[in-house]
This record gives structure tokens, C-alpha cells and sequence, in this order.
């Protein structure tokens, strides 16, 4: 694996690979000292176009306990500002010695650009609406160990519900939960929905009550205000009335059933009850996975592969 | 008085295919005949010699983007692909919505002096869709052809009354056909592709729903209506109901959209970009099948040259367009199921009466008619070089293509400007 640019590009084997990984680094981030040197030495570059609070952290968080060297860059403290083009910036990072950039951009496609103008590794850390691919590894992981499914999601019945038009994380969670063997269904209103669904393998429902009595997981994205302008929605009211989490739907939920959502939340809109109140809320599990996950990608692309067992000396 | 002979070739024109040497002297055709002789010889042996192709839709970028194309180098890409006309459109900076800047356009193609440059006028003021342009003056001036190019007029009302200024000065407005309402933020073909990709879509019916109107419109004003690269199924469709019709509308197609489809998106690599976008198997067949029965009146190449770093940008920053000119003619040949025939009528005559240049342009190679003409082997094969090519950028969706069908000589007003595939000047 020379770049992680799209859970497409990984079999169901692949991700089983990163996810037995990650319960590596589960373990390294459960020691008094959480930090190996798996990554001495390597410069990982985190270049983020987009705002993103959780997954710049968590890539840096990820980085620091393999030992690599960190540089981070946002796009309003860049020279991107000045008129730099895309190229020119990644052509001069690269120039002071690369070994990774994990990039997150506002256009689809565009880590998958830079893989021509560098011999890094390029990890997408959210493209557009196209991929996220760490996000669905991470939500693998999480369902994975709370519902103890270690070898593969057959027979799991997933629904994700909301803005699956304009979502990253619905494509890549499709194609990484389907890959593992889960029935997916997606949820949404007709104008949230990609204008063509040839090739998903998923089901397709507009309504979410009749549903939940059968589901194992529940998969909530947020959805965005500026959609009303667009007439996408009537309202936020009518979206929540129709899809949003609350505690009578939750009520139908099965016990087992695990609540999910990729973040930031819309409380009021998607997540109407209080999600600590929410027996099968695994939200915060996400966040912690998200780490996890994001070290074996990391020693995945650049680890040499043994000296993961050491201490920080 | 230098007598040019085009010596071994086969004629093929409005009345069919002969074997025949032509003669040109003081920039017209004055034998066509066997075993002719002259001063200069070009040898067309297995080539076509044919009318000068047109090109209704070309951006040369002059005034303006200079840095992409200019009116100097487009023209030669223009020779070099065999045109002895094309129709500038008129999205320069500033844009050709004044007798000014038509006059500049001109000036600068008979300084280059490789290709006839017709440019098009604007149907609104900077082509902004709120102010029609001053038909009348550009008219008088000799500009047949108006258009927005590049932005459809969205207004109805707007586009009516232009349509009925249209019909009473005799001039032919042409619609790029988008109802932008439904293509906001659209980077390619609104379909399973674009939905995998997550990209925005441009659907099909944004551009069906501008040829309907305008269809509509042309049926009540009575002004003639030149649809710019069609690109969907239905909107051939709806053209060709149209001139069963009998309502006064043309129509053009590119060869992207008769040779490529938008699933080469999915590398993101926005050479591909282009607008109107590239679509399905389904929709290029049913342009094949437009060009084949004359729904589509002419092939145009659209050729939008950009500059390499702006063509490098994520595909919802690229600006969209190709180039064409140098590789019309082969696409023609080698993907359209066609007589030659036809091939060549859809690339001169018929162009050559839609810009209302067929005075000059698209004659038959007869005694007595100007020499502007095109000599090509329909056979040689070559492939796509882009740093070969004349255009100034390089933004050729097809680099590395072979290609089947190649200009030999281009004559304009007699004078050879392309000889044996290179440009003379």
C-alpha cells in the first residue's frame, strides 16, 4: 500500500489487515508511556485545506506516539493564500524531505492529484464529498469491538441516515461496511441521496421507523444547515421530525443496537436526545479509535515492520 | 503570376468524389483537370482535396487570456487541422460586444494571416445575460453569428426579444445551452460516475430544457437558432423533431462528445473537464447517430485552450474546456461511421452556411471558385504529441492517441499556409 486515498481501493482483507493492526495500537496507547519509535525518523506532513478540529489532532496524536516528526500546515496560515497553486505547495513541502502528507481538501480528488507531484505517501484525510477513508476504518474498528465481530460483519444490518449526497463518510463507510459483509441501508430524503446509486450495494429506504427494530447499528450524519438553501430540505424541523435520533426511536432500537456519528453533531437536528443518555452510544469510542486506527495506517505505509514491540529508549 | 497545381489527389465536394489535379492561381481555383502542370506542385497522392473545413466554435482567447492562446497561434493550430475559417467566440477579455473589439480580432488574424477569423458577436453586453449587444451596428459590420458562449442566456424574455431583433436583421443567435438553476457548482455529467466520485453534477436535462426553449422561441419569432454543442440524447431528439418541423435551427457537435465519456473523470485529472461535460455511451452513440442522419447540421470543435497550471487544479477549480482544432478531423474519420462525404460536409459546407461565410468558404473546387481548400490522406496514421502541437496550451484530452486521418496541405485564398503538415508561417 503506497497511498490511502479510497476504501475502493482496499479489499475486505485489507481492511481486516488494519483493523487486526490497530488492536497493536490499542495496546501501545494503553501504556503508561503510549509512544513507540516505529516512526523515528519519518516526517509526516499534515496539510488541511478544510477546518477540521478531531481528525488534524488525531493524526497528529497518531504520529507522535509511532515517534514520527510532525509538521502542520493550514491552508490560512500558507502561502495557498498568497495564490500559491496546489502543485507549487506540494512540490516545495516536498522539497524539505516528506515521508507522508495527510491531506484534507474541499475538492473530491484532490489527494489523489498530489500522489503526481510527490513521492510521499498521501493518506486522505477527507476529500470533498468523495472519501474519508480513516473514518470508515475507524468506524469499522468501533463496531468491530463493541459488538465483538472480529472476523467479518456478516449478517450485520447497518442503516446510515442523512446527507449521503454530500458525505465522504457515507461512501467510504458503504464501501468499507459491504466489504466486510454488513447489509447496509441508507436512509435519507430523495434530494440527500447521490443522483445515481448503480453499483452501491445497499438498500435505499425514506423512512427510518420501520427499520430500527431490526438494526444492529445506527449511523447518523450530520447534516448541514446551507442545505435548506439549496431546497433540499423544507426545513431542519421536518428533517428531525422524520429522521432525527429521539429517545422514542431510540426506544425501538434493539438493546444491542450501537448508536453512531461521525462529528461533529447537530444536537436538535439528526441527534435529538442526549447521546449520554443513549445506551448504545459508541460517539466518544470513535473519537478514541480514530487514534488507534490512524497509527496502523500510518505504520502501515511507512513502518518497516518490526519495532513495533519497543520503548521509547 | 504563379500558377499552383495540387497534383494526384481525389476532389471531393457537393457533387461527389473524381480523381483530379486542381490549379489555383491569384487565389482561385482555375482548372480542375488531369495531368495539369504549374509552377508549384503539391503532391496530394492518396489524399483528399476537399473545401476548407470551418469551425463554428473556437476560443483564441485574444483579447484577454493571451497567456493560453492567441488569435496568431490558434489560427495556426486552425491551418494545421485543415480549417480555412472559424467563428471566434466572443468570451475574450474585454468580450466582443463592441465594433472595437470585432475590429481588433480581425486585425490581428489577417496580421497572422493563416486562418480566416470570423468573430461572433454577443448577444449581452459583456455576456452578462441583462443587456442585449448593439446587433445593428455589429451586423452592418459584417457579424452574422452572435452568442453567449459559454453562459446561456437565462432570461426567456431577454432571449425573445433578442430573437426578434434576430429575425429582422437577418442575423443567427447561438445558444450554449445551460439553465444554470440546475448545474450550480456541476464538474461532469450528473450520473453514477459523478456519484461514486462525489462530485457535483451537470444533469442532462439543464441542457434539454435551453434547446426546448429555444426551439419554442424560434417557432414563435420566427428567427433562425444555432444550438452550440449538443451533448445529450434527448436534445438531439428534440432537434430533430424541430426540423421536421420545419423551424429555422442548426445544430453542432464536438468531437469530445462523439469520442469520449464521462467515466474518464474518475482519475480527476480535469483535461476531461469540459462544458458542456462529457456524458454516457448512451448519449455519444445518439450524437454519432445525429451527426450520421444531419439532425446535427456540422461538427465544431469547441477548442477552449488553457493554460497547464490552471488545468492543474482540483476539477471544481479547472476552468472547463479542450483543445480540438488539430484533431478534429482525424476523430471524424476514424470514430464516426460516415461517409467521407458527409464526414467533410459537416466540417465545411454546412458550418460554412450556418456563419453565412459559404460565399467563400465550403465551395466546390470548380474553375472560378476562391481556393480556400484542405488536402488530407484519410489514411496515414499519427499519434497525439501535445508539445507538438501548434496551440499554445496543451490541454488535449487526447495525448497518446493514435489517430487515423492527417492534413497534408492547407490553401487560403490560394496561398499554401500549411505544406506537407507544417504551418509556413
Amino acid at each position: 500500500m503506497k497511498h490511502l486515498l479510497s476504501i475502493a481501493d482496499l479489499t475486505g482483507a485489507d481492511i481486516h489487515g488494519l483493523l487486526e493492526l490497530t488492536d497493536h495500537m490499542v495496546e501501545i496507547s494503553q501504556r503508561t508511556i503510549p509512544k513507540v519509535p516505529a516512526l523515528r525518523g519519518k516526517n509526516v506532513v499534515s496539510l488541511f485545506f478544510e477546518d477540521s478540529t478531531r481528525t488534524r489532532t488525531s493524526f497528529d496524536a497518531a504520529a507522535k506516539r509511532l515517534s514520527a516528526d510532525t509538521m502542520n500546515f493550514a491552508v490560512s496560515s500558507s502561502s495557498v493564500n498568497k495564490g500559491e497553486s496546489l502543485r507549487d505547495t506540494i512540490e516545495t513541502i516536498s522539497a524539505m524531505g516528506v515521508d507522508a502528507f495527510v491531506i484534507r481538501h474541499k475538492s473530491s480528488g484532490a489527494p489523489q492529484m498530489i500522489t503526481r507531484w510527490t513521492t510521499a505517501c498521501v493518506v486522505n484525510a477527507g476529500d470533498g464529498w468523495h472519501q474519508h477513508p480513516t473514518q470508515a476504518l475507524l468506524d469499522c474498528y468501533t463496531i468491530r469491538t463493541n459488538l465483538n465481530r472480529r472476523d467479518s460483519f456478516e449478517g450485520l444490518r447497518i442503516a446510515i441516515v442523512g446527507d449521503i449526497k454530500h458525505s465522504r463518510v457515507a461512501r467510504s463507510d458503504v464501501q468499507a461496511f459491504t466489504a466486510l459483509g454488513a447489509h447496509v441501508t441508507i436512509v435519507a430524503p430523495p434530494t440527500l441521496l447521490p443522483p445515481s446509486l448503480d453499483g452501491w450495494p445497499v438498500e435505499i429506504s425514506h423512512e427510518l421507523d420501520s427499520i430500527l427494530p431490526d438494526l444492529d447499528v445506527l449511523y447518523l450524519l450530520r447534516v448541514q444547515r446551507e442545505r435548506m438553501d439549496d431546497a433540499l430540505l423544507p426545513s431542519l424541523r421536518e428533517y428531525s421530525s422524520m429522521y432525527g435520533l429521539t429517545a422514542a426511536r431510540a426506544a425501538r432500537l434493539p438493546a444491542h443496537a450501537l448508536v453512531m456519528h461521525p462529528g461533529p453533531m447537530n444536537r436538535g437536528v439528526e441527534i435529538v436526545v442526549d447521546p449520554a443518555d443513549l445506551a448504545g452510544s459508541v460517539i466518544l469510542d470513535q473519537v478514541t479509535n480514530g487514534v488507534a486506527v490512524r497509527m496502523a495506517v500510518l505504520f502501515q505505509l511507512l513502518g518497516s515492520g518490526g519495532d513495533l514491540k519497543g520503548d521509547v529508549s | 503570376m504563379t500558377r499552383l497545381v495540387i497534383r494526384g489527389g481525389t476532389v471531393l465536394d457537393q457533387s461527389g468524389e473524381r480523381r483530379a489535379d486542381v490549379a489555383v492561381e491569384d487565389g482561385r481555383v482555375t482548372e480542375v483537370g488531369s495531368s495539369l502542370s504549374g509552377d508549384q506542385t503539391l503532391d496530394a497522392g492518396g489524399c483528399i482535396v476537399a473545401p476548407g473545413l470551418v469551425d463554428l466554435h473556437v476560443h483564441l482567447r485574444e483579447p484577454g487570456r493571451e497567456d493560453a492562446e492567441t488569435i496568431e497561434t490558434g489560427s495556426r493550430a486552425a491551418a494545421l487541422g485543415g480549417f480555412t475559417a472559424i467563428v471566434a467566440m466572443p468570451n475574450t477579455e474585454p468580450a466582443q460586444d463592441s465594433l472595437a473589439v470585432i475590429e481588433f480580432v480581425r486585425a490581428q488574424a489577417k496580421r497572422a494571416g493563416l486562418c480566416d477569423v470570423h468573430p461572433a458577436g454577443c448577444i449581452t453586453m459583456n455576456r452578462e445575460g441583462k443587456a442585449l449587444a448593439p446587433f445593428g451596428e455589429l451586423a452592418a459590420a459584417g457579424v452574422h453569428l452572435f452568442t453567449d458562449d459559454g453562459n446561456g442566456v437565462q432570461d426567456p424574455q431577454l432571449m425573445r426579444h433578442a430573437l426578434e431583433y434576430a429575425r429582422v436583421l437577418d442575423i443567427t443567435l447561438a445558444q450554449h445551452c445551460e439553465v444554470t438553476a440546475l448545474t450550480k457548482g456541476a464538474v461532469m455529467h450528473e450520473g453514477s460516475c459523478c456519484s461514486h466520485l462525489g462530485l457535483p453534477g451537470w444533469p442532462a436535462i439543464a441542457e434539454e430544457l435551453m434547446v426546448h426553449r429555444d426551439i419554442e422561441l424560434s417557432r414563435l419569432t420566427g428567427a433562425r437558432v444555432h444550438l452550440l454543442h449538443l451533448s445529450t440524447a434527448r436534445s438531439v431528439e428534440l432537434v430533430r423533431t424541430a426540423k421536421a418541423d420545419g423551424l429555422a435551427v442548426s445544430a453542432e457537435a464536438t468531437p469530445h462528445h462523439f469520442t469520449l465519456t464521462d467515466e474518464l473523470l474518475a482519475g480527476y485529472d480535469a483535461v476531461y473537464k469540459v462544458n458542456p461535460p462529457l456524458r454516457t455511451a448512451a448519449d455519444l452513440a445518439a450524437i454519432k447517430a445525429g451527426l450520421a442522419d444531419g439532425t446535427i447540421d456540422a461538427i465544431a470543435t469547441d477548442h477552449a485552450p488553457h493554460s497547464p497550471e490552471s488545468k492543474e487544479a482540483p476539477l471544481d477549480q479547472a476552468p472547463p474546456g479542450m483543445l480540438g482544432l488539430e484533431t478534429a478531423l482525424a476523430l471524424a474519420i476514424g470514430e464516426l461511421d460516415m461517409p467521407l462525404a458527409d464526414i467533410v460536409a459537416a466540417l465545411s459546407w454546412k458550418p460554412a452556411a450556418i456563419a453565412r461565410i459559404g460565399d467563400l468558404h465550403g465551395r466546390p473546387v470548380a474553375a472560378g471558385e476562391p481556393a480556400n481548400l484542405v488536402v488530407f490522406d484519410p489514411s496515414a496514421t499519427w499519434t497525439v504529441v501535445p508539445a507538438k502541437l501548434a496551440s499554445k496550451s496543451r490541454n488535449t484530452p487526447y495525448a497518446g492517441r493514435a489517430m487515423r486521418g492527417q492534413v497534408r496541405h492547407t490553401l487560403l485564398g490560394g496561398d499554401p499556409v500549411v505544406i506537407d503538415g507544417t504551418a509556413q508561417r
